[in-house]
């Protein structure tokens, strides 16, 4: 077998949501074995498991539902990260559980995911948990969608069930924000057009679930355009080697810095230019997202962790008034004029809700502006004014400067994922 | 300078480094007392690099803690001792034999050596007033590593409590703490195995003599491959041949098994991992053995 190095490959992430009904833990289990990503003694724990329990089968969902307490109710309730390579890419899988009590789950994995994967049932066409699913994705800005159309086998392969759900899904995706999609028969059961083309249903041209993955191009959906640098951590070595070093440390969100760039650091407004881009002991011409570098600027000027490097005429606009969709996390509902602790980028703050505009349906997209509160689960529109401006930008231009998240501050507990409409 | 990214793209190892450094600098900025808990396994001392680049011209702007389980590999420690002089970063040991003496940790001659590691460790962290403590953890490893967080809270007691992991989104750490609680960091979550090698490869960094092939008296036990050792009695049945191997993980030596490998660079590593049928846990180590849920228990008592 020969070696590709993980060095040279690239990386994709996705997220895949469903329950074992819908035969998603069959399904990454079947990529992780073609892959040659399960180990013997993984399959064998399993395949023990499964005989002991008294299956006819290996329950290939064992080998995803890592925790004891999972294991003892047989669902999954937590996000779970699996890892697979093949000689083209790594791909990192967020495996989230698929109810509806679990939405705060498939958001977590739908956050990182460049893509995401939706599952149904070929029988059942599409239900309102697939509805949901691809609505939670478009939310999240997740750019691929693939729609696989599983157990395939069980309609003797009939390419009429597959065009009627892809006639019924596409219709509903206009209603969403979803760039690119896909749609694929497959049966993760018996593996078709899971990593092999079919034999079974020559009526379909387009490319196997494992092809597309490999070769989805996410590369250009970084923004390239609007530099956004963070200030992460100030690095002062205050050594006699290097008496006068100041860097600025942090991961770029947006744009391509370049040593000579004239910038402006947020919020002061302060203008310079970049004196040099180190990473570790090299200088180099050009940081782009997502790497971490250190920047250094010609002037002196006061920069500390929570400012933003952009340039002068293409900046975000610091915000105290935010305008944002909230997915709330936990069970004491959010109600207006709460105060919250809020984290964007590299800045904390603090934030009072001044109103829950309405809370959206995720099955149906309906907007229900009579419910003054979020429970659990739930999605809305929220105004936050927050203590001091978020350097922030809409989350449909920029993933990490349109992101921030709500902490309770008497526990201290991750209570809400927050993604920016607007500032002002 | 380093030549011009006409592409813009940034390989699956350069994304993974370009996220640790992020989220070294994040925990160096945010809490007020972290250490690095350094084993002087390979993931160990990728987080020693990787912390090295993160703050870099500046030293590592916190201590590295090891425990001394007393059964340690002193090829291993050697290396430790390399790392840490060359860094200038200041060495806390926490040791087994003295928690032992001191009556922190009991032991009754059946808990082995990984175990009271537990109690040394979270000793050692209460006693220095460390709010954050970075472990070389990876989700691959294990399956309840695989729903860890990175940011990992434990309470006063030092557990993990699985049910009540906080949210993780984006690339936004949640790092608040109620007094005496602390926050386990594992910032190569992400990397798997072969990535680890990938990376020693490439940066070209010392790890321990032992993960190469080489000559060793050993004899097997429960179907692993155990060195001779004044720490390791044989019992009866059990003899000692020399033969040809290397160790896949480090940790203490009566419970970590080897492997037969001519291995002996950083390449055929690789390829060996690269082809590996087994887990490295699964192959070698005694004390995830015991039960489907050991290391899930062990977690939640407040293991690495």
């Amino acid at each position: 077998m020969a070696t590709v190095k993980s060095e040279q490959m690239d990386l994709l992430r996705f997220a895949t949501a469903g329950s074992v009904d819908d035969g998603k833990s069959t399904l990454i289990g079947r990529l992780l074995l073609d892959s040659k990503s399960i180990f013997e003694d993984q399959l064998e724990a399993v395949e023990a498991t499964s005989q002991s329990r008294g299956y006819d089968y290996t329950d290939l969902a064992l080998l995803t539902d890592g925790l004891r307490s999972e294991r003892e109710q047989g669902i999954t309730i937590d996000v779970a990260y699996r890892y697979f390579a093949t000689p083209a890419r790594k791909f990192i899988i967020a495996d989230t559980p698929g109810h509806v009590q679990y939405t705060r789950n498939m958001v977590t994995g739908a956050s990182t995911a460049d893509l995401g994967l939706v599952l149904v049932d070929a029988r059942q066409g599409l239900t309102e948990q697939s509805r949901r699913h691809a609505v939670i994705l478009s939310l999240l800005r997740v750019p691929h969608l693939v729609l696989a159309v599983n157990k395939m086998d069980l309609v003797d392969f009939d390419q009429a069930v597959y065009e009627k759900i892809h006639a019924e899904f596409t219709a509903f995706a206009t209603k969403l924000n979803i760039p690119d999609l896909e749609v694929i028969p497959i049966s993760a059961l018996a593996g078709d057009n899971v990593v092999n083309r079919s034999e079974n249903m020559p009526w379909y041209s387009g490319p196997t679930l494992m092809h597309h993955l490999e070769h989805v191009h996410v590369a250009s959906d970084r923004d390239l355009v609007d530099v956004r640098f963070p200030v992460q951590y100030v690095v002062r070595p205050k050594s006699d080697e290097h008496h006068d070093y100041r860097g600025y440390g942090g991961m770029v969100a947006g744009g391509v810095l370049k040593p000579g760039d004239e910038v402006v650091v947020l919020p002061s407004g302060m203008t310079s230019k970049i004196a040099g881009i180190d990473l570790f002991d090299q200088e180099i011409a050009e940081a782009f997202p997502p790497m971490s570098v250190t920047v250094r600027l010609e002037d002196d000027v006061d920069v500390s962790r929570g400012d933003m490097i952009a340039r002068a005429n293409n900046a975000p606009k610091p915000s105290q008034d935010i305008d944002a969709m909230i997915c709330w996390m936990t069970n004491e509902p959010l109600r207006p004029r709460q105060k919250l602790a809020i984290k964007h980028t590299t800045r904390s703050a603090r934030a009072l809700v001044k109103d829950i505009q309405y809370r959206l349906d995720v099955n149906t997209l309906h907007r229900d502006q009579e419910t003054k509160e979020l429970g659990v689960n739930e999605i809305g529109r929220v105004q936050l004014r927050t203590t001091v401006p978020l350097l922030c930008d809409p989350y449909s231009k920029n993933r990490t400067t349109g992101s921030f998240i709500l902490i309770d501050e008497a526990t201290g507990v991750t209570v809400g994922a927050g993604m920016i409409n607007s500032g002002s | 300078m380093t030549q011009t990214h006409t592409d813009y793209r940034l390989s699956q190892l350069d994304q993974l480094e370009a996220e640790s450094i992020h989220i070294f600098r994040e925990v160096a900025a945010e809490f007020e007392k972290p250490v690095l808990m350094f084993s002087g396994g390979k993931d160990s001392i990728v987080m020693m690099r990787l912390a090295e680049k993160a703050f870099y011209p500046a030293k590592i702007p916190f201590p590295v803690l090891q425990v001394d389980t007393g059964y340690d590999f002193p090829e291993v420690l050697a290396t430790r001792d390399n790392w840490v002089n060359r860094l200038g970063v200041r060495l806390i040991v926490a040791s087994v034999e003295e928690a032992i003496r001191d009556g922190i940790v009991i032991d009754d001659g059946k808990t082995s050596r990984n175990r009271l590691q537990i109690g040394t460790l979270l000793n050692a962290i209460e006693e220095g007033g460390f709010t954050a403590a970075f472990g070389g953890g990876r989700r691959d490893e294990e399956k309840a590593r695989a729903k860890e967080r990175v940011y990992s809270h434990r309470d006063e007691f030092g557990q993990w409590d699985p049910k009540m992991q906080r949210p993780e989104l984006w690339s936004l750490y949640n790092g608040r703490l109620h007094e005496g609680e602390h926050m386990r960091i594992f910032p190569i979550s992400n990397w798997t195995e072969l990535d680890i090698w990938d990376y020693i490869g490439r940066e070209g960094i010392e790890i321990p003599s032992i993960y190469f092939s080489h000559q060793r008296r050993v004899f097997e036990r429960d179907g692993m491959l155990l060195s001779e050792s004044e720490h390791n009695p044989l019992r009866s049945g059990e003899t000692v041949e020399e033969r040809t191997i290397r160790f896949r993980t480090v940790g203490d030596l009566t419970l970590t098994g080897c492997v037969e490998s001519t291995a002996s660079t950083i390449d055929e590593i690789i390829d060996e991992v690269a082809v590996a049928r087994v887990t490295e846990r699964g192959a070698t180590r005694g004390d995830d053995r015991f039960s489907e849920a050991a290391m899930e228990d062990r977690k939640k008592e407040g293991y690495f």
